[in-house]
């Protein structure tokens, strides 16, 4: 017969771990599928400085790392294979992903999110060659040079100040007249001397022959239209849940989160969302661990309840 | 077979082999990188017919310039001399693989 897990776990992050934690501890036979490598985002994320424990700040991939190694520790298993299709609609859910089936009692959804597309012409081809999503990762190419950052938000507004030390010349673009991040971002990065603002502008265009050569903005306002020479774009706007595989599947809201409360149980019984992949006010390190905890939690009285 | 650290001295010699070669430009601080790098090790040791190199963009920026890399982890199949594949950003196994096949 094939292996049945008590809690199958899609997502390798933090609420995804943790779950595995909480569910291995409460004796749940386990497992994690995670189409690459531990960590989610947080791997993706320099230093961790608001997960509390780590006084000096820790690094995201070594986050994610300690994280697997908790769960694995009380017998979790990482299955590393990409999830294709889920069917949630039988007691016993299944998993298929392109190395198997993989079938549990319960299911916890914690696949988070991946940047946000601007939806530009010629954006995916030209990413490594002039867009890019990740300053942290990418930053380093553009030494003295001249970059533009697209967002205004936490993660634009950290990107910025992150390649203010790098490049020549950083240029925000924001299509607010204001920065939406939070105050602490703010002072330095109005003091950075290489740092200009587009205040109201968005961008239209991708200037480029094989490479990024700038891009072409428009003011909201008076819908003029400038074009400012750059090296690189850096698009920092946000996060899209990653949940293309639940369409028709679960309940999801109009940006692709899966609909659930707190309790991070969905309209299926049995079938839980924890982190940044469901509808929450807050998508941070310590609110997608507490979902884990609580996924598990309602898993075991759903899982009492159906014996 | 072991992954070969490549750097510009014995860059012609993997350029010129016979087999098949995957190359992964990378850096200690890039967290995608660490993501792909125990994957290419495994490729290297499963899989004799590929010749598997790692570049640190940090140590080696000649080869990250003649490469274009602005973006890591950068992935690059090459046959015969020529670039025939190439990826930017981590992605799983089997994908970096089948790269290797096309």
């Amino acid at each position: 017969m094939d292996r049945i897990y008590d809690m199958v776990i899609i997502g390798g992050g933090p609420a995804g771990y943790t779950a595995a934690l909480y569910a291995t501890r409460a004796g749940f036979d386990t497992a994690v599928v995670e189409r690459l490598s531990a960590g989610g985002q947080v791997a993706l994320t320099g230093v961790i400085d608001n997960y509390p424990g780590f006084e000096l700040g820790i690094d995201g991939f070594e986050l994610g790392m300690k994280m697997q190694q908790g769960a694995e520790r009380f017998g979790a298993t990482t299955h590393y294979t990409e999830v294709l299709s889920v069917e949630l609609s039988e007691k016993i859910k299944v998993v298929h992903t392109d190395s198997g089936v993989i079938k549990g009692k319960t299911l916890v959804i914690a696949t988070g999110a991946n940047p946000r597309e601007l939806g530009l012409q010629r954006e995916k081809e030209l990413v490594g060659k002039g867009v890019h999503y990740c300053a942290h990762c990418d930053g380093r190419f553009y030494k003295d040079k001249t970059v533009v950052v697209i967002g205004g938000g936490n993660s634009a507004v950290s990107d910025a100040l992150y390649l203010s030390n790098i490049a020549k010349k950083v240029i925000l673009v924001h299509r607010r007249d204001t920065l939406t991040a939070t105050k602490i971002y703010h002072d330095p990065l109005m003091k950075a001397q290489n740092v200009e603002f587009c205040w109201n502008s968005v961008v239209e265009q991708l200037v480029a022959d094989q490479r990024v050569s700038g891009v072409v903005i428009r003011n909201v306002k008076d819908n003029t239209r400038t074009q400012i020479d750059c090296d690189g774009v850096f698009i920092s706007i946000g996060r899209q849940p990653a949940t293309a595989f639940l369409k028709d599947k679960l309940q999801l809201d109009n940006v692709g989160y899966i609909i659930a409360d707190e309790t991070t149980k969905t309209e299926i019984d049995g079938v839980f969302a924890a982190g940044d992949v469901r509808t929450k006010a807050l998508r941070q390190i310590v609110t997608a661990v507490a979902d884990g905890a609580v996924a598990v939690h309602y898993a075991e009285e759903y899982l009492n309840q159906s014996k | 077979m072991s992954v070969i650290s490549v750097n510009k001295d014995n860059f012609d010699m993997i350029k010129n082999s016979d087999k098949t070669v995957l190359l992964d430009f990378f850096a200690d601080w890039c967290g995608p990188c660490r993501m792909v790098s125990p994957m290419v090790d495994e490729i290297a040791e499963e899989n004799s017919q590929y010749l598997v190199g790692k570049v640190n963009v940090d140590e080696q920026p000649e080869l990250a310039q003649a490469f274009g890399v602005s973006s890591i982890p950068m992935l690059v199949v090459m046959k015969d001399g020529k670039i025939v594949n190439q990826s930017v950003g981590a992605r799983p196994k089997a994908q970096i693989l089948s790269m290797l096949e096309d």
